[in-house]
């Protein structure tokens, strides 16, 4: 094991020469952190498929992470840093299963291992083409239905983003303790309920992929519109679901929902940066500045729209949302957007995929398309659904249309209504702003 | 964060000799890695500055100057606008390119202004 460790630092990088330099430390451990940040998954992934745990075969990646911090910053960066980092961990899982091995008769369950020490496993049998369908697998079991949607997404960007627990619990503010949790019952549940690692056959392929698409919006969603906290957007938990979706893209290609789901995501981080005023304020979108919007991730989201229609077939819930969201990406201006598609597009999400927010997204376009009578309506036909009890956008959406019918006092108890019901710091802020100009317009008028 | 990757020419008589069709696969192959690890946003490979121009702006005076250019070490070949999560993750990706020659500048493209 050692000489095989000193061959692959053969053509190290200069930073261990400076041996003992603080400053080359922290070189190193920053270029390992990027080293991880690249080989994780792939590392996990291909571990995984051969020991079918995933749990064991995070551990594992992680050991040979521990291995690394160790021995680079003194000997250097390996050339083939992945290589080096599977051959660590495939040492440590030969040293596991051997010990597994003597315990056979104790623990039947780990059976698997056993047959596969006796098989000799071999790690290096992966081609390209596997490594693929590793990730795939990895994906699929992170984002397995039997786990919670919080556990799905915490495991899944653990395992598949690189994130460390710390960054996680950062992005959700939640206690890293919560995050620490979540993963480990997570990764617990998959070994009891014996989840095999590996990409779902054609009668489950469907409802699986709904779950991974479903976890990467929800990570999307979390970066765009913050449930709770300070800041209106977090552009970095944004970048990581795109990433995602880009690389399931790349995996999956004949899926015509993840294109929709990744033109969505490419046309909606288009406007990140119009979305945000210089000191954090929100945006609307109907107020942005158009030229600030992001023309490459607008051409990237409808190339992948594109994908999406020419793989045929109607257009799923992703897709139809992302055809929503290509209608403001080519209006010059709002009041070029052509509502009336957006109504007939909303038509097609409802269809598809009722729910009262669809509703509330559609009445908002009928408005536009028709008038804040019709909008208003539509909206009002919704005050009762009992899931929409809490959720601040149905008053926002219902002042906002009150107060273009000039009914101000209505207008106002709506949008100080919507601000009591958000978490989010800067939406309170901007909400309470529509309710004080309520009072202004009433008195003025 | 972005960073464009620029690549410089080096070599004299800039994509005068088309690269060898070893080459070509194993960029090709570098390439489709970077895809499917999500980091490419965008690439571009550069026509010669031979076809290239410059506009030279001085107070209302603009002159049009027809390539090719002389310095050729700073000139331009081609781009890559990369996705990535630090510098050294792009510095990372870069060493890995089977390339045996020449200079790549990475620079980071400011993003999210106002924030």
């Amino acid at each position: 094991m050692r000489s095989s460790r000193t061959r692959a630092c053969e053509g190290a990088l200069a930073i261990g020469q400076r041996n003992g330099d603080a400053n080359a430390v922290a070189d190193a451990n920053r270029a390992i952190e990027a080293i991880w940040r690249i080989e994780s998954a792939r590392l996990i992934a291909g571990l995984a498929r051969v020991i079918g745990d995933i749990g064991i075969a995070e551990e594992l990646a992680q050991d040979a992470l521990v291995a690394a911090l160790e021995q680079w910053p003194a000997e250097g960066v390996p050339e083939r840093p992945g290589a080096w980092l599977m051959g660590t961990a495939k040492h440590h899982a030969y040293d596991l299963i051997r010990r597994r091995k003597t315990l056979e008769r104790k623990y039947e369950e780990i059976g698997r291992d056993v047959e596969l020490a006796q098989e000799g496993i071999d790690f290096d049998a992966a081609t390209d083409d596997d490594v693929g369908d590793d990730l795939l697998g990895l994906l699929f079991t992170a984002c397995h239905p039997i786990l919670s949607k919080d556990a799905r997404v915490a495991l899944t960007l653990r395992v598949l983003g690189g994130l460390t627990t710390e960054e996680i619990a950062r992005a959700f503010l939640v206690p890293v303790s919560t995050i620490a949790q979540r993963i480990v019952r997570a990764k617990r549940t998959l070994t009891e309920a014996h989840v095999r690692f590996e990409v779902p056959n054609h009668d489950q392929r469907n409802s699986r992929t709904a779950s991974v698409l479903e976890v990467i919006y929800l990570i999307f969603n979390e970066g765009y519109s913050p449930t709770g906290g300070q800041d209106w957007v977090r552009p970095a938990l944004c970048e990581e679901a795109l990433r995602l979706g880009r690389i399931l893209a790349e995996l999956a290609p004949t899926d015509p929902e993840v294109h929709g789901l990744v033109a969505l995501m490419e046309i909606h981080a288009s406007r990140l940066s119009a979305r945000i005023g210089p000191s954090g304020e929100p945006i609307l979108l109907l107020d942005q500045d158009r030229t600030h919007w992001d023309r490459l991730l607008i051409r990237r989201g409808l190339a992948a729209l594109e994908n999406a229609e020419r793989l045929g077939g109607a257009l799923g819930p992703y897709a139809l949302q992302a055809a929503i969201g290509a209608c403001h990406a080519r209006a010059a201006t709002a009041a070029e957007t052509d509502w009336p598609r957006i109504v007939a597009l909303y038509d097609g999400v409802a269809q598809l995929a009722p729910s009262p927010v669809v509703d509330l997204n559609r009445a908002v376009a009928v408005g536009m398309a028709f008038g804040p009578t019709a909008g208003l309506e539509l909206v009002d036909a919704l005050v009762d659904e009992p899931s929409l009890k809490s959720y601040h956008l149905l008053p926002a959406v219902r002042g906002d249309l009150l107060r273009k019918l000039g009914r101000f006092e209505e207008a106002r108890a709506e949008f100080e209504r919507a601000a009591s019901l958000t978490d989010n710091v800067r939406e309170r802020d901007l909400l309470q702003k529509r309710a004080a100009e309520c009072t202004a317009e009433r008195l003025s008028g | 964060m972005r960073v464009l990757i620029i690549a410089k020419e080096g070599i004299p008589g800039e994509a005068a000799t088309p690269p060898t069709p070893e080459a070509m696969a194993a960029y090709q192959k570098f390439n489709e890695e970077l895809v499917k690890a999500g980091v490419v946003l965008e690439a571009g490979r550069l026509q010669p500055s031979s076809q290239g121009k410059r506009v030279r702006f001085d107070g209302n005076k603009r002159t049009v100057i027809d390539g090719p250019f002389a310095e050729t070490k700073e000139l331009v070949a081609g781009y890559w606008l990369w996705q990535v999560r630090s510098m050294d993750e792009a510095l990372e990706w870069l060493k890995r390119a089977p390339y045996d020659g020449g200079t790549f500048e990475v620079r980071e493209v400011f993003a999210y202004e106002g924030m």
